[in-house]
C-alpha cells in the first residue's frame, strides 16, 4: 500500500483563462492515492476546463498557468506532446460524459479497449484479448465475449459507458479523472456506475470526479470541492461539506437538492418578482369539502409501434391513473418505460390503441383532432428541450402572442399588457419581449415556455421532464415556480420524470412505470415509504441517500 | 476554438453565444460583409442596367454601322464592335433585361411549382407523397437540359418558353428540398407544441412549416439564379431563346462563334457576362448560407 501522505495529484494556484475569460482561477487541491475528490459545480463553473487542464487538454487557445501541477511528482506543465501522450491512458485514465461520442461508432469494443493495451504494453494479442474479457467482466458487463464483438451503437447507455470505463482502467493508471460520468444514464444504472467507480478507488487509484450533482456524488466521494465560476469556494470531507455546509453558495445549493424536501418546501432562495395588481385572478378553486372529480383519467392506456424489422413493440401497456384537481401525479420511470408516450396520449397527439383518456369528465383521446381542438385551450404542455419547441423565427414577444391569439396573430402590441402579465407570472422581467429565444439561458427557456403554455388559461398541464436539462438551482427555481402556479392558478400537474427526489418533492400522487407497465401507483409518501413492488424498491435503492435533515 | 468552448462550459455567462456576438466576433462580421461587395457591386451593375439600359449604354444596341465592323476594344468602342458594327458593350448592357429577366423568372416558376409539389409530398400524406415523389423521380431521371429542350420542342421557340422550359427543370430539385425540410419539421417539437396550443394542420404548415422550410431555398434560389442565367443563354446560344438580332447574350455568344478567329471579342464579352452574373449568384448564395448558419 502506497503511503497516503505522498500525494498522487497536487494542483496549486491552477489558472486557465481563454482570451480575456478567466475561467479557472486560483484552484487548489491534492488528491492521495486510493482516495476520491469530487469537484463539484453547476454549468459554467470551471470543473470541467480544470479537469482538461489536468490532462493537458484545456484547448488551443486556453492559457494554463498554476504554482504546481504536480502528478506523482512529475511536473505537468514542462511536458510536450509525446510525453503527454504516455502519461495519459497510462497513468492518467479520463472517463467522458458521453460514452457514445466518445466511442467510435464504427470500431468494435473490444478493440477500442485493446487500444490502450497495443501502444503503452509489450503484451502479445492473445494476452491482451485476454485482458479485455478480463477489463469488461470487472466493469460489471455480462457476456464480455459478445460485448468485445459489438458496436458502441449496439450497447445501451450504461453499457456503453461501462465499456469506456473499462478501456480507461485498461493500464490501471494511478489517477482516474471521471467527467460527469452518470449524467447521461438513469438512476438504477448511475447507482451502478458510481458505485463500480467506487470499487476502483479501493484498488488504490485515485479519483477525480467532476460532476453537477451534490447528491450523487456523495455515493462515492471522500472530499468535495465546490466550484463556482472558475473558484473553489468550499472544500472539506464529504460529511462536513454535505453536513454543515460553510458557504452561502454551498449552502444554497444544498438547498436546492429536492431530495428529503416535503411538498410545497421552498428550494431556491429569491422570492419570483411579483408586481402586485398584476397577478391574474386564481380561477375557482374547488372547496375542500366539494367532492372531487379527476380532471383527467386515462383507462387502461396502450399503444404499440411497428418496428423497422416488423415487429410490434409495446411502448405502453394498460396504464390506468387519475389526476385530481390542483394536484400533481408524478409519472416515474427510466428512460424506454414509456412515460413519454403516455404523455403523447393524454395530450391527444397519439391515438391509444386500446382505453381511453377523458378531460374533465367527457371522452378527449376518442375525439376527432377537429373535436378536440376547441378544448385544447385546457390542456397545456412543457417539454425538457423547451428552444425546440418554439419556432425558430419568433422572438418572445410574437411566441406569446401568438400563443394568447390562438394563433391569429404575431404582434405584441395587441396583447402587450397580458403579455407583461404572463411574463411577470413566471419571473421573467417586460424588457425580454424582443429577445430571441436562443439567446435566453435555459432556466429563462423554460420560463418561457411555461408562460407560452399558461396563454390559454389552461386548467392541466403536462410537464414532460421540464428540469432534466437544468442546474440544481435553477431547477430549484422553476420547481418553485411551478409550485407557485399551481396554488395561484388552481392547475394540475401531470409531471413525467425520471428523476425520484424531483418526483417526490413535487407530486401528490405518484405512479412508477417500468416497460411500458404500471408497476405501482399510490399516494406519493405511500409510495416512497413503503414500496410494493420491487422496482420501485430497486429505484429508491438508487437514490442518493443523504442530504435528508 | 469556439466549438471547444461551447463544449466546456454551456451557458457561462462569460462565454454565452451573446457575450461573444458582442465581443469576439466584430472582425468576423467585417469578413462576413466583405464577402457581399463582389456579388453586390456585380448584380448590382446588371440589374441596373436590365432596369435602365440607357443610362450605362452609350449606343443604340440595334444600330448598324458597316464601316465600323469587326472594331476591337478600343478607346472608341470599349469592349469593340460585332459584324454589322453594332457596339458589344451596349449589346451586352440591353442583354442583361432579357438574360436576368429569365433567370429570375425561371427560377420563380420553379421555386413556385417546388412549393407546391414538395408540400403536397411532405404534407399530404402517405399517397400523395408517393404520387409526386414518382413524378419527381422521372423529372430527375432525364437531364434538365433535355427536358428543357423536349418543351421547347413541343411548344416552340421564344422567350416565355425559354423561361417555363428552365422553371420546369429546375423545379424538382426544390420541390425535393422543401419535401425534406417538411418531413422533418413535421415531427418536430415545435410543431407538436402548436397542435397542442389548438392550431390546425393548415395554420402549422402556412404560420411554422413553410417559412422554415423555405430559409434554405432562399439560398438555394440565388444560387439557381446564376444556373437559370447560364440555362437560358444555353438555349438562345442554341438559337431556342430570344431571336437575333436581338440582344440576348446566349444568342450574342452564338453570333460571335462564327467569327471566333476574327473578332474574339464578339464572344468573350457577352461569355464573361455570364459567368460573372452566375458567379456572383454563387458568392451570394453562399454568403447567405453562412450567414444563416450563425
Amino acid at each position: 500500500m502506497i503511503s497516503p501522505q505522498v500525494p498522487l495529484l497536487e494542483v496549486k494556484n491552477l489558472n486557465v483563462s481563454f482570451g480575456h475569460h478567466h475561467v479557472v482561477q486560483n484552484v487548489s487541491f491534492t488528491l492521495t492515492p486510493g482516495s476520491c475528490l469530487a469537484l463539484v459545480g453547476e454549468s459554467g463553473s470551471g470543473k470541467s476546463v480544470t479537469a482538461r487542464s489536468l490532462i493537458g487538454l484545456a484547448g488551443k487557445h486556453s492559457k494554463v498557468s498554476a504554482q504546481t501541477l504536480a502528478f506523482k511528482g512529475t511536473d505537468l506543465l514542462s511536458l510536450n506532446q509525446r510525453t503527454w501522450r504516455n502519461l495519459r491512458g497510462k497513468d492518467l485514465g479520463f472517463i467522458l460524459q458521453d460514452a457514445l461520442t466518445s466511442l467510435d461508432p464504427l470500431r468494435k469494443i473490444g478493440r477500442e479497449i485493446d487500444d490502450a493495451l497495443r501502444i503503452h504494453t509489450q503484451l502479445s494479442p492473445t494476452t491482451r484479448a485476454e485482458r479485455v474479457i478480463e477489463l469488461l467482466m470487472s466493469v460489471g458487463l455480462d457476456d464480455p465475449e459478445v460485448r468485445a464483438g459489438q458496436l458502441s451503437g449496439e450497447l445501451s447507455g450504461g453499457m456503453r459507458q461501462r465499456a469506456l470505463i473499462a478501456s480507461a482502467i485498461a493500464l490501471e493508471p494511478g489517477l482516474i479523472i471521471a467527467d460527469e460520468p452518470t449524467t447521461a444514464l438513469d438512476a438504477t444504472i448511475a447507482a451502478q456506475v458510481l458505485d463500480l467507480l467506487g470499487a476502483l478507488r479501493q484498488q488504490g487509484s485515485g479519483m477525480l470526479l467532476i460532476s453537477h450533482d451534490l447528491a450523487a456524488v456523495s455515493r462515492v466521494a471522500d472530499d468535495i470541492a465546490v466550484m463556482h465560476n472558475g473558484r473553489i469556494l468550499e472544500s472539506g470531507s464529504a460529511e462536513q461539506v454535505l453536513g454543515n455546509p460553510q458557504h452561502p453558495y454551498t449552502q444554497r445549493l444544498l438547498a436546492a437538492v429536492p431530495a428529503g424536501k416535503p411538498r410545497h418546501t421552498r428550494l431556491s432562495v429569491q422570492p419570483l418578482i411579483k408586481v402586485p395588481g398584476l397577478e391574474p385572478t386564481p380561477q375557482v378553486a374547488v372547496a375542500p369539502d366539494e367532492p372531487r372529480y379527476p380532471v383527467l383519467t386515462a383507462h387502461n392506456l396502450s399503444k404499440s409501434f411497428k418496428m423497422p424489422n416488423g415487429a410490434s413493440f409495446t411502448a405502453v401497456h394498460k396504464a390506468s391513473f387519475e389526476l385530481l384537481p390542483g394536484k400533481t401525479l408524478s409519472v416515474i420511470g427510466e428512460s424506454g418505460s414509456g412515460k413519454t408516450t403516455t404523455a403523447r396520449m393524454v395530450l391527444g397527439l397519439l391515438k391509444p390503441d386500446t382505453g381511453a383518456v377523458t378531460l374533465f369528465g367527457s371522452p378527449w383521446s376518442k375525439l376527432s383532432e377537429a373535436q378536440r381542438r376547441p378544448r385544447r385551450p385546457q390542456l397545456g404542455a412543457i417539454y425538457q428541450d423547451p428552444l425546440s419547441s418554439f419556432d425558430p423565427r419568433f422572438n418572445v414577444g410574437q411566441l406569446l402572442a401568438d400563443a394568447l391569439s390562438f394563433g391569429a396573430t404575431r404582434s405584441s402590441r395587441k396583447h402587450l399588457t397580458r403579455i407583461k402579465e404572463l411574463l411577470n407570472l413566471v419571473g421573467l422581467e417586460s424588457g425580454f419581449i424582443t429577445r430571441n429565444p436562443a439567446t435566453l439561458s435555459g432556466g429563462q427557456r423554460q420560463r418561457l415556455a411555461i408562460a407560452r403554455a399558461l396563454a390559454p388559461n389552461p386548467r392541466v398541464l403536462i410537464c414532460d421532464e421540464p428540469v432534466s436539462a437544468l442546474d440544481v438551482s435553477i431547477q430549484a427555481q422553476v420547481l418553485d415556480l411551478l409550485d407557485d402556479l399551481q396554488r395561484q392558478l388552481g392547475l394540475s400537474y401531470v409531471f413525467i420524470t425520471h428523476d425520484l427526489s424531483v418526483a417526490r418533492h413535487m407530486s401528490d400522487d405518484v405512479v412508477v412505470m417500468r416497460r411500458g407497465a404500471l408497476v405501482e401507483s399510490g399516494p406519493t409518501e405511500e409510495v416512497f415509504t413503503a414500496p410494493a413492488h420491487p422496482y420501485t424498491r430497486a429505484l429508491l435503492a438508487a437514490a442518493p441517500e443523504v442530504l435528508r435533515s | 476554438m469556439s466549438s471547444h468552448l461551447q463544449q466546456l462550459t454551456p451557458g457561462d455567462p462569460v462565454l454565452s453565444p451573446h457575450a461573444a456576438r458582442s465581443t469576439g466576433s466584430g472582425t468576423g462580421v467585417w469578413k462576413h460583409r466583405l464577402k457581399l461587395v463582389f456579388p453586390v457591386l456585380v448584380l448590382g451593375f446588371f440589374t441596373l442596367a436590365a432596369i435602365a439600359p440607357s443610362w450605362l449604354a452609350p449606343f443604340d444596341p440595334l444600330a448598324i454601322n458597316p464601316a465600323d465592323s469587326f472594331s476591337p476594344p478600343g478607346p472608341g468602342h470599349l469592349l469593340g464592335t460585332d459584324e454589322s458594327g453594332r457596339d458589344i458593350y451596349s449589346r451586352i448592357i440591353y442583354g442583361a433585361r432579357p438574360s436576368l429577366l429569365i433567370g429570375a423568372a425561371a427560377t420563380a416558376i420553379g421555386v413556385g411549382l417546388a412549393l407546391i409539389l414538395g408540400t403536397l409530398a411532405g404534407f399530404g400524406g402517405r399517397w400523395l407523397d408517393a404520387g409526386v415523389g414518382r413524378i419527381l423521380e422521372v423529372l430527375f431521371a432525364l437531364p434538365g437540359l433535355l427536358l428543357a429542350l423536349v418543351f421547347i420542342a413541343l411548344a416552340g421557340p421564344g422567350v416565355g418558353t425559354t423561361i417555363i422550359a428552365v422553371g420546369l427543370t429546375t423545379a424538382p430539385g426544390y420541390a425535393r428540398l422543401i419535401r425534406g425540410q417538411l418531413l422533418t419539421l413535421r415531427h418536430s417539437p415545435m410543431v407538436e407544441a402548436a397542435t397542442v396550443l389548438g392550431r390546425s394542420r393548415a395554420k402549422i404548415l402556412t404560420t411554422h412549416l413553410l417559412p422554415n422550410a423555405l430559409t434554405p431555398i432562399a439560398v438555394l434560389g440565388t444560387l439557381g439564379l446564376g444556373q437559370a442565367v447560364v440555362w437560358a443563354a444555353s438555349l438562345s446560344f442554341l438559337g431556342l431563346g430570344a431571336p437575333p438580332p436581338a440582344p440576348e447574350w446566349g444568342a450574342m455568344l452564338s453570333a460571335g462563334r462564327t467569327y471566333l478567329s476574327l473578332a474574339w471579342w464578339m464572344t468573350f464579352f457577352p461569355g464573361l457576362a455570364i459567368v460573372l452574373v452566375a458567379a456572383a449568384a454563387t458568392v451570394l448564395s453562399r454568403v447567405l448560407n453562412q450567414g444563416e448558419k450563425s
